[in-house]
């Protein structure tokens, strides 16, 4: 495994283009792109105010800079660095902009959800999507980009539209049986939609794609419902992790519970292996001290070492009881991702944060749990292989596969916590991000003992 | 009065347990209340069992004088009269003269009277111990009086207590009662709240929305009315769209190619799902039918028949069904996916599993019955046999391996022990020792064979010589009789058989030539023993019966017997 060396971000704000040759990364106003094998600066953009979110077009020739506080939208070109366009929605204000699938439209969400505003690029022509749901996940497209839907609420009632992306033609407009819609997403194979509720009801609704109401699942009444959704790569299964610290597994022929996962305190199934993270702190050897000491060694010297033990069950976990009187409790499965072989089922219950359940997908069981020493922050699957990586801002980054897991320290001088990363299209390296800076982590092919 | 210490009737005394010893005058009764009380001085013999009827002691005779003195004769004795006539007594006094005493009558009253005292004391004796009888009776029973009483008084108490406790725990009871019904109703009556709150809530949030809403609208109205020059893009220039061509108008046609392109969308992916549901369908099918196979291989063949039989009137039919089944699922088994189909296989596929249940069922029954001791059939093996059997094949495995760790450690021994060299050169050939012997034998028997062989075979090559001789000799007699034959004709058939002649002629010399070649070739089986040449000279041979046809007999026993020779000297050629 290589480390390159730190470079300047802020916002963690750092992606990857879709076709994987380069990266761009913000330091306040500036957007940095840079080649992804050799990090060199290919190109620098300066934006007019401190950019909040960038986002690369589908084609990897455009980069979207939005910066919410002054309500513009700044457009770069990678093949021609002197080709500009700002979007400025005024007094409209921005709170969220996004591509979409062909790369040339930017679809803005003003202030107050008032309404999303289609800007094309090859026309400079304008469209509006009146009443947009005021949710986070309120935009959808299908994995082929062909279709859109988007969450409206009209008159205390959730709708939703289906837009054929290519001339945004109205094609469905629906209304659905939820509350409060909270969250929609489209299958991977395009064909069927989940609508899911509010926190307060568990509820979610499988639509097809003519919108025709598939199916319902309600697992409970009453207490805290769905909190996580998550597709499989072949649409087969739908994970959803609720506030009851379960996920249940729902099948695409009947759309009926198959299973349900627990993710108790105490693991007694001995045969479920659990890496717990062990620190293990340096030996030092007072003789070949140098006085004062450098600056490489002294960070060595504090930082401690880590390695993964195996457990023996039974296992507890540290369990953190949630606060009771406060709204949106650290309490259910809060992360949910499907490897992309579709064989195992990456899970966080936020009860017990510093834990991580991988599900046997084919089995339907428990296979590995992961404890760390600190809580989970991130995790994020290879894109090409089952091979999971763990971020809990320390300075170490951990990787897991079914052959073993390894935690690796951060070579890097003074202080570098990672708090997020992200994987480069090709599952070969990664960038790990911290709150000031950024660096890649190159993987050696059959890296992971 | 005196000391009588006579015995009276319990009746007069008191109702006590010691009887009294009262004084009592046989004659004066009146006077006897005043003194039947009074204890005797001698009342300390009362501890001693004075129950003699008859008073003896001297006190007595004081007592008898008290009544009757020299004085009153004559009173006492009207008295007594008197007394004994009210009693039913004859009277005293004779019958002739008053005031004369009878003494026979008077015998016979005291007798009587006696009687009579026995009587009584027998009376009281027997009395008494009837008393004294009743008396512990009367104590037994008063003793069980007071244990019975004492029980009830315990009993009673006992069930005041278990009254009392009973009444504490119908109390506890009702308490309970009573808060498991308030927690229900606490419990309706949150589920209540949590509703009313919940239609209460939904209400304030659409009240909230709708204000909302308004807000939104009025904003929406502002930004739109503003109009300001600041909404705006600010573009270089057009890009190009991605996949090159220009943007097309909105028609009714996009639109309906649009719902078509997303009705294939779907129907695509429902026929990918189809498919796939399809395949595995077949592949629970093959696994179904595999399965119900081996369940009817498992099953023994015998049993099927009278489980069928067993089956009455559902037997036939099934057994059709089955052959139906079986018939249309060799067919056509991966095509059907129909309602029929799948029900019949499910169906033979369940009772092939009760089947197969059954004789599982009865198998352990059978084990469990050895088990017992009690009568096995022929071919379960108790459990004890078995362990014997197993013992002695390990017993037997034990010896064996000995064995073989001995013959190991002999063959060590022989390899490793150190001896020197004349020894280990005898050691060295005395395996061989053997071998070699047998083989010279086998030597001195090949040599003498090889030497009889090579006699042999003189033998064979100089009979082949005379008998090459002889058969040009007879060939020579042949020739010349041949001639003599066909002179004899040729004078009959003059110019027609010239040809013949000729033929014959070139015959026989023929066989003259061959003779000629064989009789030098005869010669050569001497010096060389080699194949070919008796090969030839079989062909040579051979060819003579093709010329002449006449002496096709002849020549088939030449035939005969020169290949065999030849065979013969092959043979020992070749040896």
């Amino acid at each position: 495994m290589n480390f390159s060396e730190v470079f300047k971000l802020s916002s963690l704000l750092c992606k990857f283009s879709p076709d994987g040759k380069y990266l761009a990364s913000c330091v306040q106003y500036r957007l940095i792109v840079r080649d992804v094998n050799n990090l060199q600066i290919l190109q620098l953009y300066t934006c007019l105010d401190q950019i909040q979110y960038i986002e690369w077009s589908s084609d990897s020739l455009f980069i979207l800079c939005a910066m919410y506080k002054r309500g513009i939208v700044q457009v770069w070109s990678l093949e021609q660095p002197d080709w500009h366009c700002k979007i400025d929605e005024g007094s409209a204000g921005l709170v969220a902009s996004c591509w979409s699938p062909d790369g040339r439209h930017i679809l803005n969400t003003t202030e107050f959800y008032l309404r999303i505003t289609v800007w094309s690029l090859c026309t400079k022509s304008v469209s509006y999507i009146k009443y947009p749901k005021a949710c986070q996940n309120g935009i959808a497209f299908t994995k082929d980009g062909r279709y859109m839907a988007l969450a409206e609420r009209r008159d205390c009632k959730d709708f939703i539209s289906l837009f054929v992306c290519s001339d945004w033609q109205l094609l469905r407009h629906f209304d659905t049986e939820t509350q409060d819609l909270s969250g929609i997403e489209w299958a991977p194979n395009g064909c069927v939609l989940a609508v899911w509720d509010t926190c307060l009801e568990y509820k979610i609704l499988l639509y097809s794609l003519d919108g025709r109401l598939l199916s319902t699942y309600s697992a409970y009444e009453w207490s805290l419902g769905i909190k996580s959704v998550a597709w499989s790569p072949s649409s087969q299964f739908l994970a959803i992790g609720s506030y009851d610290e379960k996920v249940r597994i729902l099948n695409h022929v009947t759309w009926k519970k198959i299973t349900e996962f627990e993710h108790p305190a105490t693991i007694a199934n001995p045969k479920i292996i659990v890496y717990k993270e062990m620190e293990k702190s340096p030996r030092v050897e007072t003789e070949s001290l140098a006085f004062p000491p450098a600056r490489a060694q002294a960070s060595s010297l504090f930082s401690t070492q880590s390695k993964y033990d195996i457990s023996q069950v039974p296992v507890s976990l540290q369990y953190v009881k949630p606060v009771a009187d406060r709204a949106n409790p650290r309490i259910g499965i809060g992360m949910l991702a499907f490897s992309p072989d579709n064989c195992f089922l990456a899970t966080k219950n936020d009860n017990i944060p510093n834990a991580i359940w991988i599900w046997d997908v084919q089995k339907l069981k428990l296979f590995v749990v992961l404890e760390q020493l600190y809580a989970v922050q991130l995790f994020q699957w290879d894109p090409h292989q089952p091979r999971l990586a763990i971020c809990t801002g320390n300075s170490k980054v951990y990787l897991w596969s079914p052959a073993g897991c390894v935690s690796v320290q951060v070579p890097m001088e003074g202080d570098f916590q990672v708090l997020s990363l992200c994987w480069h299209s090709s599952g070969d390296s990664m960038a790990l991000l911290s709150k000031d800076n950024f660096c890649m982590c190159y993987l050696e092919r059959e890296e992971v003992k | 009065m005196g000391d009588w210490k006579t015995i009276t009737v319990p009746a007069l005394s008191s109702a006590s347990k010691i009887p009294y010893q009262n004084t009592s005058e046989k004659k004066n009764r009146s006077t006897c209340g005043t003194s039947e009380k009074k204890m005797s001085p001698s009342s300390l013999n009362m501890q001693q069992v004075l129950r003699s009827p008859l008073p003896l002691s001297k006190s007595m005779h004081s007592f008898f004088s008290a009544f009757c003195t020299e004085e009153n004769v004559e009173q006492s004795i009207s008295y007594l009269n008197r007394e004994l006539t009210t009693l039913g007594f004859p009277s005293l006094y004779s019958e002739c003269k008053d005031k004369e005493l009878n003494v026979v009558s008077v015998l016979n009253c005291m007798n009587e009277l006696l009687v009579l005292q026995r009587k009584n004391l027998r009376a009281q004796e027997e009395v008494e111990i009837q008393h004294l009888k009743l008396g512990s009776d009367m104590d037994h029973l008063q003793n069980c009086y007071a244990k019975v009483k004492e029980q009830l008084e315990t009993s009673r108490r006992e069930i005041v207590g278990l009254q009392e406790r009973d009444r504490q725990q119908q109390c506890k009871h009702r308490n309970l009662h009573q808060l498991l019904k308030n927690e229900k109703d606490e419990v309706q009556k949150l589920q209540n709240i949590i509703a009313s709150r919940a239609t209460q809530y939904n209400h304030d949030m659409k009240r909230k929305e709708r204000e909302y809403n308004k807000l939104k609208e009025r904003l929406h109205q502002l930004v739109m009315n503003k109009k300001d020059k600041k909404i705006a893009m600010d573009v270089l220039n057009y890009v190009g769209r991605v996949d090159g061509k220009r943007g097309a108008w909105r028609t009714g046609k996009t639109e309906a190619r649009n719902e078509e392109e997303m009705y294939k969308v779907l129907l695509g992916g429902y026929e990918q799902r189809q498919k796939q549901l399809l395949v595995e369908n077949a592949e629970l099918k093959k696994v179904l039918q595999q399965m119900k196979k081996e369940m009817i291989s498992l099953l023994p063949p015998q049993k099927q028949k009278p489980k069928e039989r067993a089956e009455d009137g559902i037997g036939p039919v099934l057994s059709d069904m089955e052959e139906d089944a079986v018939e249309l699922n060799k067919e056509n088994m991966w095509e059907l996916s129909c309602e029929t189909v799948r029900e019949q296989l499910t169906n033979s596929i369940r009772k092939q599993w009760r089947m197969l249940k059954n004789h599982v069922e009865k198998l352990d029954n059978q084990v469990s019955r050895a088990h017992s001791g009690a009568l096995n059939g022929s071919d379960v093996i108790s459990r004890e046999d078995h362990e014997l059997e197993t013992e002695k094949l390990e017993l037997e495995i034990q010896q064996c391996k000995e064995m073989i760790k001995t013959q190991q450690q002999l063959l060590q021994q022989q390899l490793m022990s150190p001896c020197d060299d004349d020894t280990s050169m005898l050691l060295q050939d005395c395996y061989l020792l053997e071998e070699r012997e047998r083989l010279q034998e086998e030597w001195k028997l090949f040599r003498e064979q090889k030497k009889n062989f090579e006699r042999e075979r003189r033998s064979f090559t100089e009979a082949a010589i005379r008998l090459g001789l002889e058969r040009k000799a007879f060939e020579e007699d042949r020739g010349a009789w041949l001639k003599q034959q066909f002179l004899s004709m040729t004078s009959d058939h003059k110019n027609s058989e010239h040809v013949k002649t000729q033929s014959a002629y070139s015959g026989s010399s023929d066989p003259d030539n061959q003779l000629m070649n064989f009789r030098s070739r005869q010669k050569k089986p001497h010096c060389l023993p080699s194949v070919p040449p008796s090969e030839e000279l079989c062909q040579t041979i051979q060819h003579i019966p093709h010329n002449s046809n006449s002496s096709v007999v002849l020549n088939k026993t030449t035939e005969d017997s020169k290949p065999k020779q030849w065979k013969g000297l092959n043979k020992a050629e070749t040896e």
